[in-house]
C-alpha cells in the first residue's frame, strides 16, 4: 500500500457518514444528502406523473366518469403543486447539492448540517401534503391558489391551509439551499478556479440561487398572509375590509415568474455541460453565455404581470411587461446560438445524454414561439385559461427543463453509482418520451384555440374535442411506457451495469477526476486548477494542495474572485440535531394549521433543538484547537 | 485565461504555482479561520439578510399597495401612539454601542470584552422586547379589524420575530462565552452576530417610519 492509499483510506473514514440507523438520521456528507434529495424529488415526479395519468384517463372521452369534479380539482392542484414545488425547483437544487462541490474541486458543501436540515424540511413538507391528500384534505384551488377562491369564504376546511404550509416548508428549504450553494461556490472552489474558469453549469446554479434569494420571499409572504386571512381573520385579500384580491396575484407572480427560471436556468447549465462534453470542445462564447445567464435573471423579475393580462391593470403597464417578455428572448437566443456554434464546430458523439439535449432545441423553440404569442395582450386574452396555455407551459417546462434534466441524469448517473446505464434502453426511452410528449401536448394547442378551458373535469361531445383529447391520452400512455423503460434501465444498471470508471464520457470538468462513485472526501488530493476544462489539458493541474488534515473534515477556503487559498477550516461532523430540529419545525408548521398558538409553544422545541445543534462539545473544540492558527 | 491574481488585503493568501503539475502547495501555514468576507459565516449571514430584507421590503410594498386601495389611511382608526415605538428607536440606536464593542473585542480576541459587550447587547435586547409589548398594545388597531390593521400587525410581527431570534442568538452566544468551550471561530461568530444585529437595527428605522409616520402624513399626501 503506497502512502497515498493509506492516506486515502484514512480520509475516507474521516468523511464517511456513520453506518446504520444513526447514519440514516445524522448523515451530512453532501453526496449522501444530494442522493436522497434527488431520489425524493424523482419520487414526487412519479407521483405527479401518476396524477397526470389519472387526469388524462378522465379526459379521454367526453362525459367520462372516472373522476368526479371534487377529486379532479384535488388531483390537478396536487399535480401542479407537486411538479412545481416538490419536483422541479427542488430537483435542480438537489442535483447541485451533489454535483457542484465535485465540479469545483471542493471536499464539502458549505454548512453541511444546514444542508441536511434543508433536505429533511423538504421531505417532511412533501410527506405532509401527500398525507393530507390521501386523507381527502388535498388542496383543490389550483397550484397558484388564487384568492378569493382559496380564501376563507370559498374554501372552508383545511385543504388550502395544507397547501399554504407546504409552501412554507419548501420555500424554507429552497432559501436555505440558496444560501448554502452561493457560499459554496464563492468560498470553497479549488485554488486557481477563478470566476472566469467556473464551469457554466456552476454559473447557472449561482445565478439561480441569487434569483431564489430575492423571489422566494414573495411567495412566503403571500402564503403567510393567505393562511392568516384563513385562520386568524386578517383581511389582506378581503375587499370588504380594505384588502385586495389582485395583491395575491402580484405577490405570487413576483415569485412565480422567476420560479420558471429557477427551473430553466439550471437546465441551461446541463445543456452547456452536456453539449461541451459530447462536442469535444469548450462552449463557444463563454463570456457571452455568462452574461446571458445574468441578463436572464434580471429580466425574469420584470415579467410577472404577463400572467395578469386578463385583469383590469392599466394598459400602459401591460405594454411594459409585453416588452420585457419579448426582450428575455434575446439572452435565450444568445445561448442557443452559442450552443449551435459549438455543435456545428465540434465532433459530435451521439450518446444518450446528447439526445435529450438536442430535443431541447425542438421543443423549447415551439414553447418559446407560443410564449412570444402569449406575451401579446390581445392574443393572451383570447386563449387565457385554455389548453393553449397548458400546451405552452408544458413545452417550455418539459422541453426546457425535464429533457435536459433527464439528459443530466444519464450523464451523471455513472459518477454517482459507478455504473453505466444501457444506451439501447436509453435510446428507446428517449424516442418514446419524445414522441409521447409531443403527442400529448401538441393537440392541446389546437384544443385551446378551439376554446377548451383548462381545469374542467369533463366536457360535452358537441364541440368535437373528443378525438384530440383521446390522442393526447394515448401520448400520455406512451410517455408512461418510456419512463417504465427508464426505471428498468436504472434498476438493471444498479444490479449489473457495466462499471463506469472515473471518466466514461471523456468529460473535461473536475467531477470526472475522482473515482466513480466518488471518494467520501471527493478528492483525496485537492487539485490546483489551471483552466476552465482541466481534464482536456495535457497537464490537467498546476499541482496539488498539501497540508490539510486527514483525520478531521478540514477544507480549504479560497478567495471569492480568484480562488487564492485563504484559510483552512474544519467542517462539522454528522449529528442527529438537524433531523430533530426539522421534526420540531414540522410540529410547529403543522400545528399552526390547527391553532395559531402553535406558533408560540411550537417555537420552544425548535429553539431547544437549534441551541443543542450549535452547542460545541469540549472534545470537538479540543480537536479544533489542535489545528488552530489565528490570522 | 489570465493568471490567478490575489485579492488586495486578503493576506496571507498563498500564491498558486502556475507550473505544469508536480508542484504542491502547502496550506498548513494558513490560518484556520478569518473574519469578515473571508469567513463562510459572513456569506451565510448576508444571504439571510438578503432574504429577510426582501421580506421586509415586500411587506412595506404591500402596506403601500393596500394604502393605495382606498381614500383614507388608516382605514378607520387613529394612528399608533408615538411614545413606545420612538423609545424603541432610541434604545436600538443605543444598542449600537455595545454591539460595536462586541465586534471590536472579538476581532482582537478579547474574551472578557466580548463577553461583557455581548451580554450588554442581550440586556438591551431584553429592554427592546419589553418595549415591543407596549408597542403592540398602543398600535390602536387589531389585526382582524381591517386590512390596515392586518398589515401593521404583520410588519411589526415580522420585525419582532427577528428581534426575538437575534436576542436568543446573542444570549446563547453570551452564555457560551462565559461557560466555554472557546476556540478561534467563536470570535468570528461574535463578529457575525454583531453584523446581523446591525441589520435588525437598520431595518427597524424604515419600518418605524412606515408604521408610525405614514398614517400621519398630511392630507395632501393621502392615498
Amino acid at each position: 500500500m503506497s502512502i497515498h492509499d493509506t492516506r486515502s483510506a484514512e480520509l475516507e473514514a474521516t468523511w464517511r457518514d456513520p453506518p446504520g440507523l444513526r447514519g440514516v438520521l445524522s448523515a451530512v456528507n453532501h453526496k449522501t444528502i444530494g442522493r436522497r434529495f434527488i431520489v425524493t424529488a424523482f419520487s414526487f415526479f412519479v407521483a405527479a406523473g401518476i396524477l397526470a395519468g389519472l387526469m388524462r384517463l378522465q379526459l379521454m372521452h367526453p362525459g367520462n366518469t372516472v373522476l368526479g369534479p371534487d377529486r379532479y380539482a384535488q388531483i390537478f392542484t396536487m399535480h401542479g403543486t407537486t411538479m412545481m414545488f416538490l419536483f422541479a425547483v427542488p430537483v435542480m437544487q438537489a442535483v447541485a447539492v451533489y454535483v457542484v462541490p465535485l465540479m469545483i474541486g471542493a471536499r464539502s458543501i458549505a454548512f453541511p448540517r444546514l444542508n441536511a436540515y434543508a433536505f429533511w424540511i423538504y421531505l417532511f413538507g412533501g410527506v405532509m401534503l401527500y398525507g393530507a391528500f390521501l386523507l381527502n384534505v388535498g388542496p383543490d384551488a389550483g397550484w397558484f391558489a388564487y384568492v378569493p377562491l382559496s380564501g376563507p369564504a370559498y374554501s372552508p376546511g383545511k385543504r388550502v391551509d395544507f397547501w399554504a404550509q407546504m409552501i412554507t416548508f419548501t420555500e424554507l428549504s429552497g432559501l436555505l439551499e440558496a444560501v448554502i450553494q452561493i457560499t459554496t461556490i464563492f468560498k470553497l472552489r479549488a485554488p486557481g478556479m477563478t470566476l472566469n474558469r467556473l464551469p457554466l453549469y456552476v454559473w447557472s446554479v449561482l445565478v439561480t440561487n441569487f434569483m431564489i434569494l430575492f423571489a422566494m420571499p414573495a411567495v412566503m409572504l403571500s402564503s403567510t398572509a393567505l393562511i392568516m386571512d384563513r385562520l386568524v381573520g386578517t383581511h389582506f385579500y378581503n375587499p370588504a375590509e380594505g384588502g385586495d384580491v389582485l395583491l395575491w396575484q402580484h405577490l405570487f407572480w413576483f415569485f412565480g415568474h422567476p420560479e420558471v427560471y429557477f427551473i430553466f436556468v439550471p437546465a441551461l447549465g446541463f445543456m452547456s455541460t452536456i453539449i461541451a462534453t459530447f462536442s469535444r470542445r469548450q462552449i463557444f462564447g463563454y463570456t457571452a453565455m455568462v452574461v446571458a445567464l445574468i441578463a436572464t435573471a434580471f429580466l425574469a423579475f420584470g415579467l410577472w404581470v404577463h400572467h395578469m393580462f386578463a385583469t383590469n391593470l392599466p394598459e400602459l403597464g401591460k405594454s411594459f411587461f409585453t416588452a420585457v417578455s419579448m426582450m428575455i428572448a434575446i439572452p435565450s437566443a444568445v445561448q442557443i446560438f452559442c450552443w449551435l456554434a459549438t455543435l456545428k464546430t465540434g465532433r459530435l458523439v451521439m450518446e444518450v445524454p446528447l439526445h435529450f439535449v438536442l430535443a431541447f432545441f425542438f421543443i423549447l423553440v415551439v414553447g418559446g414561439l407560443t410564449g412570444v404569442m402569449l406575451a401579446a395582450v390581445p392574443l393572451d386574452l383570447q386563449v387565457h385559461d385554455t389548453y393553449f396555455v397548458v400546451a405552452h407551459f408544458h413545452y417550455v417546462l418539459i422541453g426546457g427543463a425535464v429533457f435536459p434534466l433527464v439528459g443530466a441524469f444519464y450523464y451523471w448517473f455513472p459518477k454517482v453509482t459507478g455504473r453505466m446505464l444501457s444506451g439501447v434502453l436509453g435510446r428507446w426511452h428517449f424516442w418514446l418520451f419524445f414522441a409521447g410528449f409531443n403527442l400529448t401536448f401538441f393537440p392541446m394547442h389546437v384544443l385551446g384555440l378551439l376554446g377548451m378551458p383548462r381545469r374542467v373535469y369533463t366536457y360535452p361531445a358537441d364541440p368535437g374535442w373528443g378525438a384530440l383529447n383521446l390522442l393526447s391520452t394515448v401520448g400520455d400512455w406512451i410517455t408512461g411506457v418510456s419512463f417504465l423503460l427508464f426505471a428498468l434501465n436504472v434498476w438493471r444498471a444498479l444490479a449489473r451495469g457495466m462499471p463506469a470508471g472515473a471518466n466514461p464520457w471523456g468529460a473535461p470538468t473536475l467531477e470526472w477526476a475522482t473515482s466513480s462513485p466518488p471518494h467520501a472526501a471527493n478528492f483525496p488530493r485537492v487539485p490546483l486548477v489551471r483552466g476552465v476544462a482541466p481534464l482536456w489539458l495535457a497537464e490537467p493541474y498546476a499541482g496539488h494542495v498539501r497540508g490539510l488534515a486527514d483525520t478531521q473534515r478540514e477544507v480549504l477556503a479560497t478567495t471569492v474572485l480568484d480562488a487564492a487559498p485563504d484559510h483552512r477550516m474544519i467542517m462539522p461532523t454528522p449529528t442527529i440535531w438537524p433531523f430533530l430540529s426539522a421534526v420540531a419545525t414540522t410540529m410547529l408548521f403543522i400545528g399552526s394549521i390547527f391553532t395559531p398558538w402553535a406558533v408560540v409553544w411550537g417555537t420552544v422545541p425548535v429553539a431547544v433543538a437549534l441551541v443543542a445543534w450549535f452547542w460545541p462539545t469540549r472534545a470537538e473544540t479540543a480537536e479544533h484547537l489542535a489545528l488552530e492558527k489565528r490570522p | 485565461m489570465s493568471d490567478p491574481k490575489f485579492e488586495p488585503g486578503a493576506e496571507p493568501a498563498l500564491p498558486i504555482p502556475d507550473g505544469d503539475g508536480g508542484t504542491d502547495l502547502d496550506v498548513a501555514v494558513l490560518p484556520s479561520f478569518g473574519f469578515g468576507h473571508r469567513s463562510l459565516m459572513w456569506w451565510g449571514t448576508w444571504g439571510m439578510i438578503a432574504i429577510e430584507g426582501t421580506v421586509f421590503a415586500l411587506t412595506i410594498a404591500t402596506y403601500f399597495y393596500l394604502r393605495g386601495q382606498g381614500t383614507q389611511w388608516p382605514i378607520a382608526e387613529p394612528p399608533p401612539d408615538l411614545l413606545w415605538g420612538t423609545l424603541n428607536v432610541l434604545v436600538f440606536l443605543a444598542s449600537a454601542v455595545p454591539n460595536q464593542a462586541a465586534k471590536r473585542a472579538a476581532e482582537r480576541y478579547d474574551l472578557a470584552g466580548a463577553r461583557r459587550a455581548t451580554l450588554g447587547c442581550a440586556a438591551l435586547g431584553m429592554v427592546l422586547l419589553i418595549l415591543r409589548v407596549f408597542e403592540f398594545r398602543h398600535l390602536n388597531c387589531r389585526w382582524d379589524t381591517d386590512a390596515y390593521g392586518s398589515v401593521v400587525w404583520t410588519l411589526l410581527g415580522f420585525h419582532t420575530a427577528h428581534l426575538l431570534t437575534d436576542w436568543l442568538d446573542t444570549a446563547v452566544l453570551g452564555v457560551m462565552l462565559c461557560t466555554g468551550p472557546i476556540e478561534g471561530k467563536r470570535y468570528v461568530d461574535v463578529s457575525e452576530n454583531a453584523m446581523y444585529w446591525y441589520f435588525v437595527l437598520a431595518s427597524w428605522l424604515p419600518i418605524y417610519g412606515v408604521i408610525y409616520w405614514v398614517p400621519r402624513l398630511p392630507p395632501v399626501l393621502s392615498p
